[in-house]
């Protein structure tokens, strides 16, 4: 019964430092940003549908890491591994024709009309591929530890993100696969700014993604997930299956990472269209963005990406004159250190629940 | 009716902490079982719930049958789709979130949405207190809020058997008349209950059998109005002292432990 008032009060309580790092962090960003708004509007407005869209990716990936550390209370580290795995699934699909170490073609690329329809078809056959696997990988090495020790199961998926990216790397050959997209590299004008498809595509998925995630937490099944995220024992003793609620949330995980997996082949991420080895980092850089909002919270999530993606597009575009003695990655390390800052302030993320909990 | 044929429990592979239990709750009855701290009260709740495993124990002998059919090993969702529902020690109600989505983790079970809002009806007619709150966050509710919340989450998946563990615990006097008094409203409506309670005197005066464990076993089982009477009940359970007011050995009036009872 304490500890429960104790957390109340802390909830409450701890609004100020938050408003107060929002405030701060805010004002000073808004006044640089209006600053370069009529200093360089093109340039600006560039910017910030890069980093708005870089965020969107980071805020999808960030979901996946918070559905499957919600239900299960722990960080999966093989978060890169899926992402790459559903992406180069899809390339097969759609660039040849065929599902992989089989020679089953992909019927929807026959299918007459504009191409994106064919596309579409393959992305949720992907879709359901990521969440098949999701399924897969819990069900093996994740539903076994069930009330053991979270330090092993962290430390197990860290495992399969190097066995999965193994398999990827050599049993896959990866090399650069191409993975089309329908809208390519191209993009709209507005005046002289150039803004791509993809940034806004990525920008729509997370929209969609978080109204997904707001319905289903109100949903029966969702309800039942926040209940075993508060409770295990007690959540089992209503009668829920905290198995499918695991089971669930690593389907649901794997197809977030897949899709941010597609994103971060595509602009701003990345420009050549194509699945690398190095993709899987894609989880790594959003890591930054679930830690600051909150390991447990969606909005968080949502906030986290979009934070650490206005502060590496924007920090990239702006700061090259001060810190370009780093070198030319030096955008990179933005991420982190936001985190860093954000951590000191908040030690348990922005949104996250004010309670110490095991990795 | 609930059988329960002497169980053994044990923990971790070797702490031993039922020791061939074996109690009955019977259709439509309120069944009492007490005992002081570390008798097992918890553990036999955990066992008919099909909560042992998450806490590394195991049901090496005996067993738990529910209307004919072995429960022994059955799954939680298993057992409360079967019609057993637990209200669990220390109220443990989903702070995070409101009163109406802890009732619908209660009906969890249910798929049938009339059925699901008959037992809602229920739940607010038994607590009209909570139909004022049913959009709040349940952390909020007072101590006997929370209980009241748990009865009536417990009450959702519409049990044949409710086992309250410790309802009494942490709360006011008058709330405890309260509490009571709801226990034999839900037992009116056909609901057989086993009240776990260190509150022997509230237990007893509700229930129609009770049972006194101590050390994993029964030491004592009776109409619960015998069980009242009984000295050595009222000496040590009731906190009432025999006539001479001075208080007795321990070992004077332990004889009934080495009564022979049930199979042991």
């Amino acid at each position: 019964m304490t500890s429960l008032t104790l957390r109340l009060l802390n909830a409450r309580g701890s609004v100020s430092p938050v408003v107060a790092f929002m405030v701060g962090l805010g004002s000073v960003l808004g006044v640089f940003m209006l600053l370069q708004l009529f200093n360089d509007p093109e340039i600006f407005i560039q910017t910030l549908a890069k980093s708005l869209g870089l965020g969107s990716v980071y805020a999808i990936i960030a979901l996946g890491f918070v559905l499957i550390f919600k239900a299960t209370q722990t960080v999966n580290f093989a978060q890169g591994g899926l992402a790459v795995a559903g992406a180069l699934f899809l390339s097969f699909l759609v660039a040849d024709d065929h599902i992989p170490f089989t020679t089953i073609s992909n019927p929807f690329n026959d299918i007459p009309g504009p191409s994106w329809i064919g596309w579409g078809a393959s992305v949720i056959v992907a879709m359901c591929f990521a969440a098949l696997l999701g399924l897969v990988i819990e069900r093996l090495t994740i539903r076994p530890m069930i009330g053991q020790p979270l330090f092993s199961v962290a430390v197990i998926t860290l495992g399969l993100e190097i066995v999965i990216r193994v398999f990827n790397n050599d049993a896959v050959k990866i090399e650069f696969r191409s993975l089309e997209v329908p809208w390519g590299v191209d993009g709209f004008r507005i005046g002289d700014a150039f803004i791509n498809w993809s940034t806004m595509a990525a920008m729509i998925t997370a929209a969609i993604a978080f109204v997904a995630v707001y319905f289903f937490y109100r949903s029966r099944t969702g309800i039942a997930m926040r209940a075993v995220a508060f409770d295990q024992e007690a959540a089992m003793a209503q009668g829920i299956d905290v198995g499918r609620v695991f089971a669930i949330a690593w389907a649901a995980g794997a197809v977030l990472a897949m899709i941010g997996g597609v994103f971060a082949t595509q602009p701003p991420v990345r420009q050549t269209l194509s699945v690398e080895p190095e993709t899987a980092t894609i989880a790594f850089r959003a890591l930054p963005a679930v830690i600051l909002g909150g390991l447990d919270s969606a909005t968080g999530a949502l906030l986290g990406g979009l934070i650490i993606g206005l502060a590496e597009i924007f920090a990239g575009q702006y700061a090259a004159g001060e810190v370009g003695w780093l070198g030319a990655g030096y955008p990179l390390i933005v991420p982190y250190i936001v985190m860093i800052i954000g951590l000191i302030i908040r030690p348990y993320g922005l949104f996250g629940t004010p309670e110490i909990r095991r990795v | 009716m609930l059988e329960v044929a002497n169980l053994e429990v044990v923990y971790n592979e070797v702490i031993l902490v039922l020791r061939g239990l074996s109690i009955e709750v019977p259709e439509g009855e309120i069944v009492a079982l007490l005992g002081a701290n570390g008798a097992g009260k918890t553990t036999t709740v955990r066992s008919i719930a099909g909560l042992l495993d998450i806490h590394e124990g195991d049901a090496t002998k005996g067993s738990i049958t529910w209307n004919g059919e072995d429960i022994t090993n059955a799954s939680p969702s298993h057992i409360v789709e079967a019609g057993i529902t637990q209200v669990m020690e220390g109220r443990r109600v989903f702070a995070e979130l409101t009163v109406d989505e802890n009732l619908a983790t209660g009906g969890f079970t249910v798929r049938d949405k009339a059925a699901n809002a008959a037992s809602y009806d229920r739940v607010m007619e038994l607590f009209p207190l909570l139909y004022d709150r049913r959009k709040q966050t349940a952390g909020y509710l007072s101590g006997g809020e929370q209980q009241m919340l748990a009865i009536g989450r417990a009450l959702m998946s519409d049990p044949k058997l409710l086992i309250l563990d410790e309802p009494s615990l942490g709360l006011a006097p008058m709330l405890i008349e309260q509490i009571r008094d709801i226990i034999v409203d839900i037992n009116k409506q056909g609901v057989s209950v086993l009240l776990i309670e260190q509150n022997a005197m509230m237990a007893l005066s509700i229930a129609k059998h009770g049972y006194i464990l101590e050390t994993g076993k029964v030491v004592m089982d009776g109409e619960a109005q015998k069980l009242l009477a009984d000295e050595d009940v009222q000496e040590f359970y009731l906190g009432l002292h025999g006539e001479g007011g001075e208080r007795k050995s321990f070992r004077d009036v332990k004889h009934y432990k080495r009564r022979k009872r049930w199979l042991s």
